[in-house]
């Protein structure tokens, strides 16, 4: 068989995403290193560097604002996994910044990779053997067929269902296209221009809606890490027992992996919150608790929200406050007044008033941390939400051919320019539910329309 | 004499053009036929072309073909259709004459060298070792040969329906074949049922003309074929066609014949085509459409017959009849034949390759209505492939395989053998998904250079189309570079209500405009300094294709960029002994589809229906043996 040259660099996260963890982005193809170097800043440009090299340095948006300090390591053609150049970006684990920084990849050339993809570059270029990628292909493949049972989650459900209108609605607007094309001489009504462009703008808000809903799709996929911060005392750990037991499903228990940071998942009204109940982060001159402060301020940086808890009885800490603030955003800080059950006058000051004893407030505080993780929108989990990176890329491609279409639309072209363009959507939608099939418009005309002579 | 390298069987239009090209191409071929009068005759419409059939026609006839010249020839009246629309989807069509069709059908045939025609009914195959022989007819006589090409139609244990009544027969006052299909099955193949039908045949004088819409030919027709003289075009005078219409009193008295009709009786058994239903099919699916549009079409100059052109049916006569008599202009009508509906057997298409030979046996081919496809464009385009290929075996030379980027032709095998078809497949433009570029203007452009290495187009013409290629891409170049200035164009632009130049635009960028033409722009050039402006305004061929090609170029550019990107998995080969089954890693259903169609390349398998992404992932690690 002839040899498949890759010919284009893709990327994906390496390692399952999870806090505290180390997370690795792969970077494989003739860009890898280039791409790299566009988003990266540090001592020197990676691609001047040696293979198997390490460079530290921070990954930039297209604002110039840092996104994370990272590791990089090159491997340069052909001593590399892949046998092509290649980039691993080690990054702090929260799977928000793995997301971003494939983002930002995506929009330099580079592709999101296919599951095993990276495994089948190794194997074209002959740097794993046969036995070795039969045992990847096995594993991509049971990860299909678990898929195809249907053992994805209620949120994939619900966006294939959508999607699956979506594809129907452009099916119909192209079928009506197409009538026009091979069945001009038939005696049936054609489309006008201005009913097509209203079909292509309410597919295109429709997709609008799924695009925007996701960064809200990823939270509920991947959950919001919550620390409870706050002195000895002020209750912590009664405000994370009171939430284990308000919280309908305790997801899973996950004893403290060290003394000091306990971890427990709880699912409020279908979102997982991961809540951290952090010991202090205050530098203490016993030795075996600076592991423990190292471990909550890593914690504290990567949390979607921060639980900054004070009680009617202790004054307002503003220094941990101001140290909370350089580790995290003050936007993601919500100052919680416990204790309120005793009474006690206090100038402390607070967003939020709860009792962990009583419950007084915590149905509040409840919607206070989902109104900060998701803005004001109004998306739940009833609806369809894009929590994937590819479909989330699918679905730009999609908006991108309706444009295109509507603009053919504008220009007055005939059918077949439009029509090039509804069918690159349409595809770009297919992927999404894995199905392809050409044969849908015409089956959809033959049961609408009168055709044939 | 008995023995041929390529038997074909069948004079249809698959039959025709399969022996025409094997024999032109060298071969000995003999054409056994039942009726050798009945070589080129249509069952149905005595039509040729029509949306995205024109284009195959067209693709016929830029490889060598028969069918473009022969419609030329004995055309009675030529349209473009979807002239208001863009170039990709103008389609020619023609009505032709029907006898005079036939005839000439039978003088190529008769005239080609290295082509005998014999008289015979086939019924038997003949086999040894997965291999073809020969032949037999049913008065036991035996042909040998190397290669065999069954192209037998609606023949294969047709049978008619008119009401309830049923005849055997492969088309109206013509025998069936008994006895192939389950000889074929003998052999391990599979078979399969399909229906279609045709409309009665009225009698022209009966018709009152008068009241009736009249739908001309085009005042400038084009022919199909591109070795047709344009000076001597049309051969024929030509003739209108008219339009009528159904009401509902017509559909009330075709309703009393649905006891007695054999499609709703359940007697049919065969699938029908939904593209070209029967009229009591439309009134019953489409029960709300108060009238259905009729087309009265000429059957040929001398011909008394007029057919009727969307009345498709099988209900008992005297309803026909009577429903006819409804219909404005008809009511005085003579009904000469009643439509009748026809099932026959074909061979689900996944059991032939690319070449149209079949996996099964080696040196036999499947061509036209017996791979479960519709109409005389779809039959002759397969014929002249399986007699390329046929040709190209017995010659050893490498198969010929058609991409769905090239041509209709690729389109429509790749379509038969990946997806296969249970209902007859007739061609549409919508199922090229490189519409664009498949032109029926460019058909030459795409494949002439084919036809020339098969020996199939002399080499004159070969030359012409290589110089006008290299006329064409240097217009296109030069138009790029040459800019005219805002103070000589602007005057033009604002005639045109065009937005005006501030400095200069290419001639290119100009005329992707919609409002501006070629021959406008053209003035500003001079042609003294760039003589091949004239030699391009002298050829009007390339003239147009220089003008698509410039204003719909960024449509053309991107269909070219999904070309190339898929192009590489079309170009990666699997070989066809590949044992799907042990290569466990697949999903259960793409291991039994690819193990049912072997697919030649990673393009063609991935087109299967039921073959997932992860599955070409896995058969792209696996062959990198
Ligand atoms: C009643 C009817 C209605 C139709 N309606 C439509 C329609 O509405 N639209 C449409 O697109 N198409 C229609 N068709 C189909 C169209 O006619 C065919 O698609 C086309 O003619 C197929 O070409 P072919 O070469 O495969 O076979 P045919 O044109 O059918 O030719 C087959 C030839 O093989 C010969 N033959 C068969 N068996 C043997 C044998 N055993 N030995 C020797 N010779 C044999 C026959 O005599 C015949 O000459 C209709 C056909 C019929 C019969
Ligand atoms: N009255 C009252 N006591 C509380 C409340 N929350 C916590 N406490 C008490 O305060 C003490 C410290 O609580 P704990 O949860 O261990 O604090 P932590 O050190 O912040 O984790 C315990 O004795 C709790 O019973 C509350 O809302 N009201
Ligand atoms: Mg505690």
């Amino acid at each position: 068989m002839d040899k498949i040259q890759s010919d284009d660099t893709i990327a994906a996260i390496a390692t399952p995403s999870g806090v505290g963890a180390i997370s690795i982005i792969r970077v494989s193809g003739p860009l890898a290193v280039s791409a790299t170097d566009t988003i990266f800043s540090g001592k020197s440009k990676l691609i001047d560097s040696h293979t198997h090299t390490i460079h530290y340095g921070n990954i930039l948006d297209s604002n110039n604002n840092i996104v994370d300090d990272v590791l990089v390591s090159v491997f340069k053609a052909p001593n590399s996994y892949t046998g092509e150049d290649s980039v691993e970006i080690s990054t702090h684990g929260s799977s928000f910044i793995s997301q971003k920084i494939i983002k930002l990849l995506l929009e330099n050339n580079v592709r999101l990779a296919e599951p095993g993809e990276f495994t089948k570059r190794a194997f074209l270029n002959g740097k794993i053997d046969l036995a070795q990628a039969e045992a990847v292909a096995d594993v991509i493949n049971s990860r299909t067929e678990a898929s195809l049972k249907g053992a994805r989650n209620q949120l994939d459900g619900l966006l294939s269902q959508k999607v699956k209108s979506l594809r129907e609605m452009l099916i119909n607007t192209s079928s009506l296209v197409e009538l026009e094309l091979d069945f001009a001489e038939e005696d049936v009504e054609f489309i006008q221009f201005n009913e097509l462009q209203k079909r292509t703008d309410s597919i295109i808000n429709e997709i609008d809606l799924l695009l925007n809903s996701y960064s809200f799709g990823k939270v509920v996929r991947d959950g919001v890490n919550v620390a409870l911060v706050g002195l000895t005392n002020v209750g912590k750990s009664s405000l994370l027992n009171y939430f284990l037991k308000e919280a309908r499903a305790i997801v899973s228990k996950t004893p403290g992996t060290t003394r000091d940071v306990i971890r427990e998942e709880v699912s409020i009204n279908g979102i997982l919150f991961r809540l951290y109940d952090t010991a202090g982060i205050r530098i203490s001159e016993d030795e075996i608790e600076k592991e423990g402060v190292i471990r909550s301020r890593e914690v504290i940086k990567n949390s979607d929200l921060i639980l900054f808890i004070n009680d009617v009885e202790q004054d307002y800490p503003y220094d941990l406050f101001e140290e909370l603030i350089t580790l995290n955003k003050q936007e993601n800080i919500i100052n919680v007044l416990n204790k309120i059950d005793l009474n006690k006058e206090t100038k402390i000051k607070s967003d939020i008033k709860v009792s962990a004893l009583t419950g007084e407030g915590i149905n509040d505080l409840f919607n206070l941390m989902k109104i900060k993780v998701f803005g004001s929108s109004n998306y739940s989990e009833k609806n369809a939400v894009v929590s994937n990176l590819r479909h989330y890329n699918c679905l730009k491609k999609a908006k991108e051919s309706l444009i295109e279409a509507n603009n053919s639309i504008s220009s007055k072209m005939s059918g077949e320019f439009i029509a090039v363009d509804l069918r690159n959507a349409e595809n770009n939608l297919s992927e999404i539910i894995g199905e392809v099939t050409s044969d849908d418009i015409l089956n959809n005309i033959f049961t609408k329309f009168c055709i044939g002579k | 004499m008995n023995h041929f390298e390529i038997i074909v069987i069948g004079g249809g239009h698959a039959g025709l053009e399969a022996a025409v090209a094997a024999a032109n191409m060298g071969c000995s071929v003999g054409l056994l036929t039942m009726d050798k009068h009945a070589i080129g005759r249509m069952s149905c419409n005595p039509a040729i072309g029509g949306t995205a059939k024109g284009h195959l026609v067209r693709e016929v006839d830029a490889l060598g073909g028969v069918m473009g010249k022969i419609a030329d020839k004995t055309g009675i009246q030529f349209r473009m259709l979807n002239k208001s629309k863009g170039p990709a989807v103008w389609s020619p069509r023609c009505q032709s004459d029907r006898k005079l069709y036939s005839e000439e059908a039978y003088n190529i045939a008769n005239s080609t060298n290295n082509l005998s025609i014999v008289e015979a009914n086939i019924t038997r195959i003949l086999i040894e070792n997965k291999k073809i022989i020969g032949v037999g007819t049913i008065d036991n006589k035996d042909f040998t040969c190397s290669a065999l090409i069954l192209s037998s139609g609606t023949f294969l244990n047709g049978k008619m329906h008119i009401g309830l009544t049923s005849t055997k027969g492969g088309r109206f006052g013509e025998q069936p074949s008994t006895g192939i299909t389950q000889s074929l099955i003998d052999l391990g193949f599979e078979s399969g049922r399909l229906k279609t039908g045709t409309p009665p045949r009225l009698k022209k004088d009966s018709i009152n003309w008068d009241i009736l819409e009249e739908q001309p030919g085009d005042k400038n027709p084009q022919p199909f074929s591109y070795s047709t003289d344009l000076s001597k075009f049309p051969f024929l005078p030509q003739l209108s066609c008219h339009i009528t219409y159904t009401n509902m009193k017509v559909h009330k008295i075709l309703e009393k014949g649905f006891e007695q009709s054999p499609m709703f009786t359940g007697r049919i058994k065969g699938i029908g085509p939904r593209y070209c239903p029967s009229i009591e099919d439309k009134i019953v699916r489409f029960a709300d459409k108060e009238k259905h549009q009729l087309f009265l079409e000429p059957e040929g100059l001398d011909s008394e017959q007029i057919y009727v052109n969307g009345f498709s049916s099988s209900l008992p006569e005297e309803i026909q009849f009577e429903a006819l008599k409804n219909i404005k202009g008809l009511e005085e009508c003579e009904m000469i034949r009643p439509g009748y509906a026809v099932e026959y057997d074909f061979f689900p298409p996944h059991q032939v390759d690319l070449t149209l030979e079949t996996k099964l046996i080696e040196g036999l081919y499947f061509a036209g209505q017996i791979n479960g496809t519709s109409g005389y464009e779809e039959a002759a385009a397969q014929g002249i492939l399986a007699g390329i290929n046929a040709a190209n075996k017995i010659q050893g030379k490498p198969n010929f395989v058609l991409k769905r980027s090239e041509a209709y032709i690729g389109v429509l095998i790749d379509d038969l053998v990946n997806k296969s078809t249970e209902e007859p497949y007739r061609m549409f433009t919508s199922r090229a998904e490189y519409r664009l570029l498949l032109r029926q203007d460019n058909a030459d452009r795409r494949l002439s250079s084919y036809g020339f290495n098969f020996n199939l187009i002399d080499e004159n013409k070969n030359k012409k189309i290589a110089e006008r290629e290299i006329l064409i891409n240097e217009c296109i170049k030069l138009f790029h570079n040459i800019k005219i200035h805002a103070r000589d164009i602007n005057n033009l632009l604002e005639k045109n209500n065009s937005p005006l130049l501030d400095s200069t635009g290419s001639i290119a960028k100009l005329s992707k405009r919609a409002e501006l033409n070629l021959k406008d722009l053209i003035q500003f050039i001079d042609v003294n300094t760039h003589k091949i402006v004239k030699n391009l305004v002298s050829d009007k061929i390339a003239f147009e294709q220089v003008e698509i090609e410039l204003k719909y170029e960024g449509y053309i550019k991107r269909q070219q960029e999904l070309i190339n990107k898929f192009e590489k998995y079309e170009s990666a080969n699997i070989p066809l002994s590949l044992n799907y089954l042990t290569l466990n890693a697949l999903s259960a259903e793409g291991k039994e589809k690819l193990n049912r169609i072997k697919p030649r390349s990673i393009g063609q398998a991935s087109r299967i229906s039921g073959v997932t992404p992860s599955d070409i992932s896995i058969l792209l690690v696996y062959l990198k043996k």
